[in-house]
């Protein structure tokens, strides 16, 4: 129950004047992931049934390497910020919504280094 | 506001989640019947939402089966007859029944649209008519609009300027008029709006198709001086930024137009401002 008026309910607190960084990396990185998802899987499909010591040598290789830092860093920025999105879209309250989105965000960070390092100790 | 179910009765509010189900007081019930008359023999059965605050009771559809040989051929001429011939306790909004005034906007075969300019032959089997979804409801088929109407005041539907009042009217190319074309026919339906998820769970803080629509048509008009200051205003993750491409609007429009498209005008505006 309030007494408030409608208008003044709309407006709220205001227009945050954010969301547009938000809104463009989530494009930048859907569009990284394109060439990058397909040239992963290519990848995947070639290595099925080489052994463990053709995927580190494949791994190993500059080229690989690079990309396969590149597919997880595009991949979990890409799923922290729509992740943020779902949980803003369906949690409404406050407390747990930011709880909610420290979680994805620090697991995400999390996720990446650990997939970047991965790959890393591989090629080194 | 969370979001809302259909009846408008006092609703637990939940504080954690959008609400996806009814709540036990807005669960719909099977109302009264009224069969065709005597001898008719081309007929149309319609059930349609009813409930009112007065009674305590849940909402409930009544099925009225109306003799098509003797009434007009949209859903609101049924409705109409229903109210005049059947029951007149049915309350609907209407008044210019030709699609320009936007209040006859209601859920018929489960599409958002206008009672009037909806064919009745255009719906296979019994014509299925609800109140704009995800709204509180006033009665029947009247919903709550309270929230999109201060939406709308909220961006300002008027020209700002900065530039003295020339002597005669403020002047633009046929070009320039040319970009208002598809967002001036907007007569305010919000059948849009309501026909949108993201609409239902955040419509509190979310402006809906609609809005946008409404504010595009101002940041779009080459006469209007005040472009920077809507954009601010709509830069919000939840104004603007809740809009997820569904485009249930579009597809829902009475009218044929594209807020969806409107709303990425926008954004891309919002893009190109900053570098």
């Amino acid at each position: 129950m309030t007494m408030q008026t409608p208008l003044g309910r709309v407006r709220g607190l205001g227009s945050a004047k954010n969301g547009t960084h938000h809104w463009w990396m989530q494009r930048v990185t859907a569009v990284a992931l394109v060439p990058l998802t397909l040239w992963f899987i290519y990848s995947i499909v070639s290595l099925l049934g080489a052994g463990h010591a053709a995927a580190e040598a494949w791994m190993a290789s500059p080229v690989n390497a690079v990309l396969m830092v590149l597919l997880v860093i595009a991949t979990f920025h890409h799923l922290q910020l729509g992740l943020q999105v779902v949980i803003e879209d369906y949690i409404h309250g406050e407390g747990v919504k930011i709880a909610a989105i420290l979680i994805v965000k620090l697991a995400s960070f999390a996720l990446a280094v650990l997939g970047a390092f991965a790959v890393l100790k591989v090629a080194f | 506001m969370p979001a809302q179910g259909c009846a408008g009765q006092d609703q637990k509010k939940d504080d954690y989640m959008a609400e996806f189900s009814l709540p036990a007081n807005s669960k719909v019930k099977d109302g009264k019947r009224w069969d065709a008359p005597a001898g008719a023999a081309n007929t149309k059965t319609f059930k349609v939402y009813r409930w009112n605050a007065d009674d305590g009771e849940n909402p409930a559809v009544d099925t009225y089966t109306v003799d098509l040989d003797d009434c007009g051929p949209m859903v609101l001429d049924a409705l109409i007859k229903i109210k005049n011939e059947i029951d007149p306790t049915l309350t609907f909004r209407r008044s210019c029944r030709e699609g320009v005034c936007g209040s006859c906007a209601m859920n018929i075969d489960g599409t958002n649209t206008l009672a009037c300019t909806k064919y009745i032959d255009d719906v296979d089997g019994e014509v299925k008519v609800y109140p704009l979804p995800h709204m509180p409801v006033v009665k029947d088929l009247v919903p709550d609009l309270s929230l999109p109407y201060a939406q709308l005041s909220s961006i300002e539907p008027w020209m700002k300027t900065q530039s003295p009042a020339p002597a005669r009217e403020r002047l633009q190319t046929p070009e320039e008029r040319r970009k208002l074309d598809g967002l001036y026919e907007c007569i305010l339906c919000f059948c849009c709006s309501t026909s949108c998820p993201s609409y239902w769970w955040n419509g509190d803080r979310y402006l809906g198709p609609a809005i946008l629509l409404q504010a595009y048509r101002w940041i779009a008009d080459s006469r209007d001086e005040d472009t920077g200051e809507r954009l601010d205003q709509l830069e919000d993750p939840f104004r603007l930024y809740r809009c997820h491409t569904i485009m249930n609007c579009t597809k829902t429009c009475p009218k044929g137009l594209n807020p969806a498209k409107a709303i990425a005008e926008i954004k891309k505006l919002m893009v190109a401002r900053q570098g």
